[in-house]
């Protein structure tokens, strides 16, 4: 376009016109998007935020207990609260058990200290009179534990409407009165089930390579009629529901199951082998319903590869496998990426497979957050799982769309 | 003429050992079930012990299973209906040259595809509940629409890529209003495209047991929902005979598949 460099610039009035024109065009292209994006928004996307923002919400101590939440703000945590923080507690306890509040809020402590709830509930039951005497003494009589500091400051910790605990919790770290400490080892568990989950979903992505490279190679180097007819082994199995498959595995793996009893036909084995409710049947089950993603992600790619480079470089003297590796892989990378990210992104949101072939040491952060809000009711710190293992699948898409990027994700 | 050497041929040798053991690996266990789901006993033991049809006939007398299959195909068919309207609507949007914002909007358009399900599943609980909509198949519906419409974006993204918008443009500039070039212009060259979007978002619900986990209840169970009790709680061989069915129902969505698109490689939603 030399001739533009020379032309005239557009009249003002014709430039605007085609401005207004281009951004009307714009907003039609996006009325066609608008009411997937609004019914996302309202069903996906507002639902998930709420359960995100659970994790930093903190509503039901101060909510129970209105009066010590105020006399707490102004505590410096040095020595016991004074006297009237321990009448308001009095107060508040029986405010709340006649609004029905104070087991949420007792729930709500005994996320810092398991036996809080009982605390709560048992000086309920006993409440020392305020027109009796001192309240304060009344107190510790029900509990000594009302006479040390560390109760109080976890009352003043949960009395906050934003807090930072769950988070905190959520991997394995606590704010106490001496700021940041991390849990006893016996009771950490989710710094252990981060890195289990990244491990399990590591070797599955590793395995579904491994298996996967060569099969798409094959297919992708065959004759089409041979690869279309080979092709129906992974459609096949893709096609096929993630329960019946699961439950093929759940069949096949038992003591007395098909896979132990030929290998003890064929003299492998003497004893049956261990293959489920442990480390390998989650393996196995996973790399099984994954690897015809890392498959045919692979074969997209290599369909398109032209032979004639490989063959380029065996004819100037590289030796084939050279040749392979220096030459056919890297262009292959689109295929390994897109497949990696979808069976790693897969890998780590998996609840089903673990949990049926899975045995007591391999959880992953999805089952926790299923058990967090299934059994234990705690919103908070199955929001802030929920914050880690949503965080972790970002940055695995973010690097995806960075490298090989979003629009590489065919389906047909 | 190409000439091989000796390594090739070795190589190409261990390459299709190698591919027929892996093939043999993902194929097996899905087959294996047909012939297992005839075993006579009821534990899930081999060698069989006797053939038997009784798991077939147990689960056909179950009102259980009767109705697990019934709420799949409703909550499937209304869901895929749902997805494919608004998927195949936003693909029109997204592929138009004008479209604003493609690099934010395309991650929100495709984030049900990549968020992990159990934090899909607990939000919904949290959000459906007050509003009355868990335990109930518009919950349900509404959760797997969602859920199916990264598909039907893709898929029908992919298709219009190769459109060519000229023949919208001709059909307007001859006075064909905006739904008659739709109907009669547009969808019937992207129709491969939308049904195998449609597949996808109905392969999606129906294989989905971890939203109803949450937000379902007695009244929405489904098959996978049924089968997963059926592992659960009670072993129960009825479940091999409703998985030899479902592989069969999955050769079928194969070849259905195939015959839409010619030859395809499609992807389901087999997150666990």
């Amino acid at each position: 376009m030399a001739a533009g460099a020379e032309a005239d610039p557009m009249p003002r009035a014709g430039r605007d016109a085609y401005r207004a024109a281009r951004r009307k065009e714009a907003m039609r292209s996006l009325a066609f998007a608008l009411p997937l994006l609004v019914f996302l928004v309202a069903v996906f996307l507002y639902p998930i935020g709420a359960l995100l923002l659970r994790s930093v919400q903190s509503e039901d101590v101060a909510a129970a207990l209105p009066r010590v939440s105020a006399g707490l703000a102004a505590w410096s945590g040095a020595a016991l609260p004074p006297s009237p923080v321990f009448e308001a507690l009095a107060a508040d306890i029986a405010a709340a058990q006649e609004r029905g509040t104070l087991v949420s809020a007792a729930r709500r402590l005994n996320t810092y200290e398991p036996g809080f709830r009982s605390l709560i509930l048992k000086t309920a039951r006993r409440l020392p009179d305020p027109a009796a005497g001192p309240v304060a003494p009344a107190f510790v009589a029900i509990d000594p534990r009302w006479g040390e500091t560390e109760t109080w400051h976890f009352i003043q910790r949960a009395s906050a409407r934003i807090t930072p605990d769950y988070l905190l919790a959520a991997i394995d770290l606590r704010a106490g009165p001496r700021g940041l400490s991390e849990l006893p080892p016996d009771q950490r568990i989710y710094q252990a089930a981060f890195a289990r989950t990244f491990l399990i979903s590591g070797t599955v992505t590793l395995l579904c390579l491994i298996l996967g490279y060569p099969v798409a190679y094959l297919l992708a180097t065959l004759p089409p009629r041979q690869s279309n007819r080979l092709m129906i082994f992974v459609i096949v199995p893709f096609w096929t529901s993630l329960l019946v498959r699961t439950t093929a595995w759940y069949v096949l793996l038992q003591p007395n199951g098909v896979v132990n009893a030929l290998l003890a036909q064929a003299g492998l084995t003497r004893e049956p082998l261990a293959l489920m409710f442990n480390r390998t049947g989650v393996l196995v089950g996973m790399t099984h319903v994954l690897l015809p993603f890392m498959i045919l992600a692979n074969y997209a790619v290599m369909r398109g590869i032209s032979p004639s480079y490989q063959r380029a470089a065996v004819s100037l003297g590289a030796h084939p496998a050279i040749a392979f590796l220096r030459v056919y892989v890297p262009q292959t990378l689109p295929g390994i990426g897109t497949g990696t990210f979808l069976v790693f992104v897969l890998a780590i949101g998996y609840y089903i497979t673990p949990a049926l072939l899975g045995g007591g040491g391999d959880e992953m952060i999805s089952q926790l957050i299923a058990f967090q809000m299934d059994r234990q009711l705690n919103w908070g710190l199955a929001g802030a799982l929920s914050v880690y293992l949503v965080l972790l699948t970002l940055a695995v898409y973010f690097v995806f769309n960075h490298f090989v990027g979003v629009d590489r994700l065919r389906l047909g | 003429m190409q000439s091989t050497t000796l390594t090739e041929r070795v190589g190409r040798r261990v390459l299709r050992l190698v591919s027929a053991a892996v093939l043999v690996f993902l194929v097996a266990p899905v087959l294996i079930v047909i012939p297992l789901s005839f075993n006579e006993s009821a534990y899930f033991s081999y060698p069989m012990s006797g053939f038997s049809t009784r798991w077939y006939a147990a689960l056909v007398s179950s009102e259980e299973w009767r109705l697990a299959v019934v709420n799949s195909f409703i909550i499937g068919l209304a869901s895929t209906a749902i997805a494919t309207v608004l998927g195949t609507a936003a693909a029109m949007g997204i592929s138009r040259p004008s479209f604003p914002l493609r690099g934010f909007i395309m991650p929100l358009l495709i984030s049900p595809m990549i968020i992990p399900i159990v934090v899909v599943a607990v939000s919904l609980y949290l959000v459906f509940a007050p509003l009355g909509l868990t335990s109930s198949h518009a919950g349900v519906i509404l959760a797997h629409a969602a859920l199916g419409t990264p598909f039907v974006v893709i898929t029908v993204t992919a298709t219009l890529m190769a459109f060519n918008w000229n023949l919208v443009r001709a059909a307007a500039s001859l006075g064909a209003p905006p739904l008659v070039t739709f109907r009669r212009v547009t969808l019937p060259l992207i129709a491969p495209g939308v049904a195998t979007g449609a597949v996808f978002a109905f392969a999606t619900s129906f294989d989905e047991v971890i939203v109803i986990l949450f937000i379902g209840g007695a009244e929405q169970k489904t098959i996978p929902r049924q089968m997963w009790s059926g592992i659960r709680d009670q072993i129960n061989p009825s479940i091999l005979a409703m998985a030899a069915l479902l592989t069969v129902f999955a050769i079928t969505l194969f070849l259905v598949i195939d015959w839409l698109h010619g030859r395809a490689a499609p992807a389901a939603d087999t997150r666990g």
